[in-house]
């Protein structure tokens, strides 16, 4: 962290960091010429992709949900039941975010002719999930504030 | 202008959590280093199970080199042995993953930070982290979409999952090089840091950093209560709601358990697999002899209760298997006192593993069957009829359904 203009060292840094990356590299190097063995293009795409994808779509999506969640409660002067909204989203989202095949259907035939499974359901399921969450996390927010309209000084 | 570049996610003002802040990333990161690594080591032992190196039919990735240095035979004991590493592989993974969403928010803004790179270091750095990213991103999805039987990623699950794993590992370990030191002074600082992460003008707070990390922890805790229980038969079975192979299971009585590939699916044709069509042929140091069903149950016949765990981290409880033993099949071929390694050949036409390869010390071990019955009863076609390899402790694949040939020998 040396600011003086001119010299060397803050344009390189520090060798420990240049050698270990170096050696990170030589390593994902030699795996990666492996990994890129057949459809190269394919692969860079999905590891370069899925990068792009998660932060550059994914966590902007989130984020401007929740802020769109804020801003709605927070006209409705109720900002403080954010959580009673962000936590069974979240957990609705991660599941269908994991989950997405199977939820969907798209690989119902194939999972029903490799597995003898049926695949019917997990729509369903997801479903029923998501309003269990909504559904326990609006009781517990009737519950408390039906206590604190009972005891209001508390 | 001033005002523009404020709005921009380059600018440390853009970003406005009040959760942001080493501590909260230090928490994430060290619960990643250690789930990481033991994603990592029980990945690599799920390679050394399938005996890579004894036969190319069991090596999807042949030109490996050095990265199966630490290639060993697999044991036969405890026969739960792979059911637990490839348990705790998949299980673990899909319990991370909100760990590892919570740490990529909690450091987006350093993926905006202006200059791009301050030092040689610095720009090598930020290069490590696209394929600390990339790598992470790329493995949990070939994973995830691979348990799920959605085979859209480029190419073979194995050697993108496994060279992936390594790219990612790669930048994984020069990643906690050079953090781990910095979270450990952030977690033990009695006060916060002044950090790029923590945001110059927060938003008002809506929960609190140990709420946020309990949101992820619960987060967690519903990935591993809808998943753990598909290595398991029965009620356990059916918390795992969302999960493949989860649920029900496919049958009823002594066959009703999981199936990995069926009969259908494996193009078995039930014309060769009839009692009067179907020969075992196996071979070895003597010649080779033909068996048909009726003759195989005139060999001692012997039980063994093991499970079947697949690679794609479900699993069954102990089946009750019955029929030859490898090492006895060995003997009527020449191979009395040493059983040798066996090449396994299935009427299966289609899918990988439709042959796979044991090992000597496979072959030998007592509970190593070619099995007749299950629970009791008949193989059904979907688990191997007329007859199915059962090694304790081996890979689901390996245990060869539709078995037609046995060819004994060093392989």
């Amino acid at each position: 962290m040396n600011p003086v203009r001119g010299l060397p060292r803050p344009v390189i840094g520090g060798p420990f960091r240049i050698l270990l990356l170096a050696c990170s590299f030589a390593l994902a190097g030699y795996a990666g010429v492996r990994l890129l063995a057949g459809d190269w293009l394919g692969v860079v795409l999905w590891f370069v992709g899925a990068a792009l994808l998660h932060d550059l779509v994914l966590l902007p999506l989130y984020t401007v949900a929740d802020r769109a969640v804020l801003r709605g409660l927070g006209a409705a002067g109720r900002r403080e039941w954010a959580l009673y909204v962000r936590v069974p989203a979240a957990f609705s989202g991660l599941l269908l975010l994991v989950w997405f095949p199977l939820i969907s259907g798209r690989v119902d035939a194939r999972y029903r002719s490799v597995a003898a499974l049926s695949a019917d359901g997990f729509l369903a399921r997801w479903l029923l999930i998501t309003a269990a969450l909504f559904g326990g996390s609006a009781l517990l927010l009737a519950w408390r504030s039906w206590r604190s309209w009972r005891s209001p000084g508390s | 202008m001033r005002d523009l570049a404020s709005r921009l996610p380059s600018s440390p003002g853009f970003w406005r959590s009040p959760l942001r802040g080493p501590r909260f990333t230090a928490v994430l990161g060290l619960v990643l280093l250690v789930g990481i690594t033991v994603l990592f080591v029980t990945g690599l032992l799920s390679y050394a199970a399938y005996n890579p190196d004894l036969d190319p039919v069991n090596d999807k990735t042949p030109d490996k080199g050095l990265l199966g240095f630490y290639l060993f035979a697999w044991p036969t004991g405890p026969d739960w042995l792979y059911r637990l590493t490839q348990g705790v592989h998949v299980t673990l993974g899909l319990t991370l993953i909100p760990v590892l969403l919570a740490k990529l928010w909690s450091v987006v803004p350093r993926l905006f930070s202006l200059p791009p790179a301050r030092s040689l270091a610095h720009a090598l750095e930020r290069i490590s982290l696209l394929l600390l990213v990339g790598g992470a991103l790329f493995t949990f999805l070939t994973g995830v979409l691979n348990i799920q039987l959605d085979y859209v990623f480029p190419g073979s699950f194995y050697p993108l999952h496994f060279y992936g794993a390594w790219v990612f590992f790669a930048a994984f370990v020069a990643h906690a090089a050079l953090k781990v030191p910095v979270a450990l002074r952030n977690l033990r600082a009695m006060r916060e840091e002044r950090d790029d992460l923590v945001s110059p003008r927060p938003d008002p707070p809506t929960v609190s950093r140990r709420g946020a990390l309990w949101l992820v922890g619960g987060g967690s805790l519903l990935m591993f209560v809808t998943n753990a229980g598909r290595s398991f038969d029965g009620p356990l079975r059916e918390t795992a709601v969302l999960s493949p192979h989860g649920g029900p299971e496919p049958g009823n009585g002594p066959n009703g358990f999981q199936i990995n590939k069926t009969a259908a699916y494996a193009g078995i044709d039930p014309a060769e697999t009839s009692e009067d069509a179907w020969r075992l042929v196996v071979t070895g140091r003597t010649g080779t002899v033909r068996l048909g069903r009726a003759e195989l149950r005139r060999l001692e016949q012997h039980s063994a209760a093991l499970p079947i765990a697949c690679v794609e981290g479900w699993s069954t409880s102990d089946q009750w298997w019955r029929g030859v033993r490898l090492r006895d099949l060995a003997a009527l071929v020449g191979f009395e006192d040493d059983p040798p390694d066996v090449f396994v050949e299935s009427l299966q036409r289609r899918g990988a593993f439709r042959s796979g390869a044991l090992r000597a010390n496979q072959v030998a071990d007592p509970r190593s069957l070619l099995a007749l019955d299950v629970n009791g009863e008949a193989l059904s076609p979907d688990h191997g009829y007329p007859a199915r390899i059962i090694v304790p402790a081996a890979p689901g694949v390996l245990n060869t359904k539709w078995v037609a040939r046995l060819t004994f020998g060093d392989l």
